[in-house]
């Protein structure tokens, strides 16, 4: 190559381009370099093949090994099944009261319990069974109107309140705004806040309180978790504690409603999330 | 535009490797290079059997990362995820050192202790002990093929691959148990991470070692780009003495050097050189600071009766000195060798006080925010907490724990106090996390606020060592 263009300070060739005046030296890459980015065409054209790439009209190119990252995923998940089919009949054979006993059972439980309380429970009872105002109880303390034992949280859990399952928890707090004057509900709602210690004794409210509430709510006013009876004496309030509110639901009450989870989820994962709203608050 | 182009075919953009036959040479700095090679390997393939007794939970093995486990093994230190700062150390030493070695003595890493120049310097000696030395291997590569030629090179790969593998292998051992992995390794029971792995380090130890050699240099790597920013004119550096060498010519034995350089152009410096590098056109960036070529050189001067290092271990500022006649002077104390060997000093002072003032018990305390606090039919305010007790002794603990700060308050921990208890003893076992599920009640009216700082104090039962952890109580 008798004419190549050589650059007089460095004397290097150059590449021959010129631009105003600017040439370009020619210090070449290595060959091996053009070959290594000529395999990865190739090897990406391979990817199509094997590997699933474009989109057809109605689905799209499975590549030649079917590959699939959701089929490995399920293979994934029935993996950890597998892996915990030994404590999931461990939990399927022990009864509630044991599995909270047992702390290598409780841990898995627990684990597997908080995901199931996410997904299904948290929405209306909050993260951590932090309750919501308007009927959805906190979880995390100790005030339960059906129960705090795990068997008594496993129930409800199992069968819901006013469910319409056919053992489902219900109690039925009459209309007392149809019954009694509006003078004589305030009478009792102040009698009820005296309880807590929140309001001096009412005289008025007390003999009212022992004629139309003590059946149910009895007459320490401490409820009756057999008839779901909530305690009035504890300034825990399911729908609010202000004096309106007690008055809004001695008159007119509201009653929640919770499904019953027996059909939606298994008997394992009732007892796993049985065990998680246990833990939460130790129950009672 | 473009006039050459058209004068001329174009120069192609894509360079074919120039073959590089490194001749066989003796010397002082070939010694310390085998010298190093042979420390250095002995050091790789040898560290991971050293054993180091942790008792039965953990691995015997003095130098271990073990993944799965989260945990990393050096002799005494146990390092747990939450400590890889001392990596970070590690790291920053590793980079000051290198800055200091090459400001003092140039490239004295990639010449002598680099992996690269280490084991291809190693695969060099096997291709010359089968194929022979300079001449015989370019020979042999002109030659056409022959069974012999064949056999020659099938030895060499084979030599290789064998050396690549054992390479490969001894990478795995760092991650887990050696004998172990000795045992199942070839009985097929290992895992496929591990066979996978193994013929990944082989396949690059092959071919870094055997065919990319000088490539790994000049085009990947990056520290030849700015290893010049760490020289000065008194680094010391592999430099060749034009002033005396240069005009350089033939020369027959006995011949006067009268009016000419010292330099015989014998090109035994370049002959032997792993990269290459004709060292007479000065500094360049794929030279690699071997010396090799020093000792080519230094093999040469005697025998026309001429003074050594004519190519030579010296500074800039010496060879001008040299030029001149002036007496030339190594300067060890320069601002940049100060300086580095000052951060050098501080960094690796602040990780022995670290290591020497570690605490192997951690205590995080984690309060519950949904919900924040919880009113108790008796009135009273309760706040979850989850307490873990971080337990890095080989040994068997127990916490005794106790809150403080929050008037009247009571704690429960489910399975360890009864309720309302004034504190609770919680053993965590050797090397283990304990995660502990803690309730704190008090009455409102006690609480004087929304919300209280309060303390949490697990006293070691043995030691009485207190670890205290403040959070907060919330309450109405």
């Amino acid at each position: 190559m008798a004419n190549v263009d050589k650059d007089t300070v460095t004397g290097t060739e150059t590449t021959g381009h010129e631009w105003d005046g600017i040439k370009e030296l020619n210090n070449p890459l290595p060959r091996w370099w053009l070959y290594v980015f000529y395999a990865t065409i190739v090897w990406s054209i391979g990817y199509w093949v094997v590997y699933p790439s474009w989109p057809t009209f109605s689905t799209y190119a499975k590549g030649v090994l079917g590959y699939s990252s959701r089929a490995e995923l399920e293979k994934d998940i029935a993996a950890a099944r597998k892996a915990q089919e030994a404590q999931r009949a461990k939990i399927a054979a022990a009864g509630i009261a044991d599995i909270v006993k047992d702390q290598d059972l409780l841990v898995f439980a627990t684990a597997g319990g908080k995901a199931i309380f996410a997904e299904n429970c948290q929405p209306c009872h909050g993260p951590g069974g932090a309750g919501r105002p308007g009927g959805y109880p906190v979880l995390a303390d100790d005030d339960w109107i059906w129960g705090g034992s795990p068997e008594d949280i496993l129930t409800s859990i199992r069968v819901g309140i006013r469910s319409g399952h056919k053992d489902a928890r219900a109690s039925e707090m009459p209309r007392f705004g149809d019954a009694l004057k509006a003078a004589e509900i305030a009478a009792i709602a102040d009698h009820l806040l005296a309880f807590a210690g929140q309001k001096p004794k009412s005289e008025a409210g007390a003999k009212l309180f022992a004629e139309q509430c003590v059946a149910c709510h009895g007459e320490d006013a401490k409820g009756n978790k057999d008839l779901g009876a909530p305690n009035l004496a504890d300034g825990i309030w399911l729908y609010g504690g202000t004096r309106e509110a007690i008055v809004a639901q001695i008159a007119n009450p509201r009653l929640g409603m919770m499904p019953a989870w027996e059909s939606r989820l298994d008997p394992v994962a009732l007892k796993m999330v049985a065990a998680y709203v246990y833990a939460l608050g130790g129950g009672k | 535009m473009n006039k050459s182009s058209a004068a001329a075919a174009p120069a192609s953009l894509y360079a074919a490797r120039e073959d590089i036959y490194p001749r066989k040479v003796q010397g002082t700095f070939r010694r310390l290079k085998w010298a190093a090679l042979i420390a250095l390997l002995g050091i790789y393939y040898g560290a991971p059997w050293l054993r180091w007794d942790r008792g039965p939970e953990a691995p015997d093995q003095a130098l271990l990362v073990d993944m799965p486990g989260r945990r990393a093994y050096f002799f005494s230190i146990e390092i747990w995820p939450q400590e890889v700062y001392y990596l970070t150390g590690l790291l920053i030493l590793g980079a000051i050192g290198l800055f200091l070695v090459t400001a003092i003595a140039g490239r004295v890493w990639c010449g002598f202790t680099c992996p690269q120049t280490v084991w291809t310097d190693l695969f060099m000696w096997v291709e010359r002990l089968i194929e022979g030395d300079r001449p015989a291997r370019m020979a042999l590569d002109r030659a056409p093929f022959s069974a012999a030629k064949a056999l020659k090179k099938t030895a060499k790969h084979g030599a290789w691959l064998a050396i690549s593998f054992v390479t490969g292998g001894a990478w795995i051992m760092y991650f887990t148990d050696a004998p172990t992995l000795m045992r199942e390794f070839f009985v097929g029971a290992s895992s496929p991470e591990v066979y996978g792995f193994t013929a990944l380090f082989t396949a690059t130890t092959y071919v870094l070692a055997g065919f990319a050699r000088e490539q790994v240099c000049i085009y990947m790597c990056p520290w030849p780009r700015f290893q010049g920013a760490m020289f000065d004119e008194h680094s010391l550096i592999v430099t060749y003495e034009d002033w005396r060498g240069e005009p350089r010519g033939g020369a027959k034995h006995g011949q006067s050097f009268e009016g000419r350089g010292h330099c015989v152009d014998c090109g035994l410096c370049v002959q032997v050189c792993p990269t290459g590098v004709d060292i007479r056109k000065g500094q360049q960036m794929a030279c690699i600071g071997c010396a090799l070529c020093v000792d080519a050189c230094n093999s040469i001067m005697p025998r026309f009766g001429l003074p050594g290092n004519l190519i030579t271990y010296d500074s800039i500022a010496n060879q001008a000195a040299r030029m001149k006649g002036e007496t030339p002077r190594v300067r060890w104390l320069r601002p940049r060798t100060i300086v580095y060997a000052a951060i050098l000093l501080v960094v690796a002072a602040a990780m022995a006080t670290a290591l020497a003032l570690r605490v192997r018990t951690e205590v995080h305390v984690i309060a519950d925010r949904a919900p924040l606090f919880v009113r108790l039919s008796d009135g009273d305010v309760r706040n979850g907490y989850t307490v873990k007790i971080l337990n890095m002794e080989r040994a068997d603990k127990e916490f005794r724990l106790a809150v403080a700060g929050v008037p009247g308050a009571t704690l429960n921990v489910p399975g360890f106090t009864a309720e309302q208890a004034d504190h609770a003893v919680l053993p965590v076992k050797g090397d283990s996390i304990g995660t502990f599920r803690v309730f704190v009640r008090t009455r409102p009216d006690r609480l004087g606020a929304r919300a209280r700082d309060i303390e949490f104090a697990a006293t070691d039962a043995v030691s009485g060592r207190v670890y205290r952890r403040t959070n907060v109580f919330n309450g109405p």
